[in-house]
């Protein structure tokens, strides 16, 4: 069985069934980067294009490396370099590109559902790498890849997701996937930034209820994985939170409130950290921090989802 | 898909793999430097047999490795459906060592090709050879086994099926035509 599949979207429309599925494949890749030669001649001939029309470092780093030890070719265009600059539409934008024999385009655009959009115009397949404040779906599975090395299971765990829950688009693949594969996810952050009815995005599909904190004792109390959101300076519109040494404080994870946790609980960020203010270094940079591994399956778990939307072919 | 016969039973493939077992020792003179390597998923199960039978004779271990071909395989951009990956696992060093690629069927032979290059990104073995359970002939590749269970000749209407104990809970070869 594969993945039936064109595009990877989002994660709403995955099922638990195969985000599975893209997690075991990844597992997979996870030996093939341990090796002395750490490429695959899998993807040979395939063409797989990062269109980033954000800042990025880690994500489009990320998904050229995994083209890459596939052996896909792989180019990047970012928008302040390209003939967006010009006035060209987006649809023509990824016309143009397609034309040119692409076979993956993995794109992060500030539009909300800005990939939905390109996905039903092209042929090639599309992964959204990011889209305004809806998805970003390949960071929610490495979460879950991540979870699942370090727990050995999703199911059952409280997964505590603390910040700027109204901005993040990291949140809400993380909400889908999660109570997809029967995590109990908790919520928290100041009352401006979790967006009103949050606990009925996900429908009758998901297997656990979503909460909603009101402290962030409750948040973190018996947490087996505590996952920090970037406060997003760039997308405060109004002044959202009063500032950010008082959001620190209310908000932050410190070495002190830590403790409430579970003794073995992990600490994930998806990154870039604002140290100090969502995060203590202390925190950061301590035992319990998964940060870093969470990078690392990026790659394996990126290279999943090019395996199963160009290698061979689709069942349907 | 009718049956169109019997070619091996549980006894039969103990005998062939008895066989293939002591060849392995005469011609690498023992298992010193010897490895064994199965191909996903049938090969698995045979190597294992095979470094059982042989730590049997010679009193020592042999090391088995898994490896997945997948992807390695010449027909992922044509046609096929997409296979599911379950993973390679190569706990010993390659380099230096007599390496025996194990499969059930030798057909095309594009399996093996796929086999030998991914052994080969694990290092620099001594040299590589290769056992099957059955050779059914139609060789796409030129490529031969040194050591074979069974020759089986076939049709390209025919399918081989190898079915184990591991894995389909009952030990027989049986050749079947494809509707």
């Amino acid at each position: 069985m594969g993945l039936s599949k064109k595009d990877i979207l989002d994660i709403e429309s995955l099922s638990a069934e195969e985000i599975r599925l893209i997690l075991e494949t990844a597992d997979s890749f996870k030996e093939v980067l341990g090796r002395d030669i750490k490429k695959v001649p899998t993807l040979r001939g395939k063409t797989v294009i990062n269109l980033f029309f954000e800042a990025s470092t880690r994500t489009r780093t990320s998904f050229e490396i995994a083209a890459k030890r596939l052996s896909a070719d792989t180019i990047n265009i970012s928008a302040s370099a390209s003939s967006v600059q010009k006035g060209e539409t987006l649809s023509d934008t990824v016309r143009n590109i397609e034309a040119m024999n692409s076979d993956v385009i993995i794109i992060r655009h500030p539009a909300s559902g800005a990939p939905h959009f390109i996905a039903k115009r092209l042929k090639a397949s599309v992964i959204n790498a990011g889209d305004g404040s809806h998805e970003h779906p390949s960071q929610a599975l490495l979460d879950m890849q991540t979870i699942k090395e370090k727990k050995g299971r999703i199911e059952g765990l409280k997964v505590a997701i603390i910040g700027d829950i109204a901005h993040s688009r990291v949140a809400r693949s993380n909400i889908q996937g999660l109570t997809k594969m029967g995590a109990k996810v908790v919520l928290y952050g100041p009352k401006t930034l979790i967006p009103k009815g949050i606990d009925e995005i996900v429908g009758a599909h998901c297997n656990t209820p979503l909460q909603v904190a009101e402290s962030m004792e409750e948040a973190l109390s018996d947490a087996d994985v505590i996952m920090m959101l970037r406060i997003q300076l760039e997308r405060q519109g109004v002044s959202l939170i009063p500032s950010v040494r008082e959001y620190s404080r209310f908000f932050g994870l410190n070495s002190k409130n830590i403790s409430l946790a579970k003794g073995d609980a992990i600490i994930m960020h998806p990154g870039p950290m604002n140290r100090g203010v969502e995060i203590s270094s202390e925190v950061a940079d301590g035992s319990r921090s998964v940060i870093l591994d969470q990078v690392n399956n990026g790659i394996a778990v990126r290279m999943a989802l090019l395996y199963l939307l160009a290698g061979g072919h689709k069942d349907a | 898909m009718e049956k169109k016969g019997h070619i091996l039973d549980t006894k039969g493939i103990h005998r062939a793999l008895i066989r293939v077992a002591h060849e392995i020792l005469e011609k690498n003179r023992g298992s010193e430097g010897l490895a064994l390597v199965g191909i996903r998923t049938g090969g698995v199960f045979l190597a294992q047999r095979i470094a059982g039978i042989i730590s049997e004779i010679e009193k020592s271990e042999v090391p088995v490795g898994i490896v997945d071909i997948t992807l390695y395989r010449d027909d992922l951009t044509i046609g096929t459906n997409q296979p599911v990956i379950r993973g390679t696992e190569i706990p010993f060093k390659m380099d230096g060592e007599k390496i025996v690629i194990v499969d059930d069927v030798l057909y095309t032979g594009r399996t093996v090709r796929a086999a030998i290059d991914a052994v080969m990104e694990f290092g620099r073995p001594m040299m590589i050879q290769l056992a099957v359970l059955i050779d059914r002939g139609h060789r796409e590749l030129p490529i031969r086994a040194d050591y074979v269970g069974k020759n089986v000749s076939t049709s390209r209407r025919e399918s081989v099926n190898v079915s184990l104990v591991e894995k389909d809970g009952v030990d027989e070869v049986t050749v079947t035509e494809i509707s």
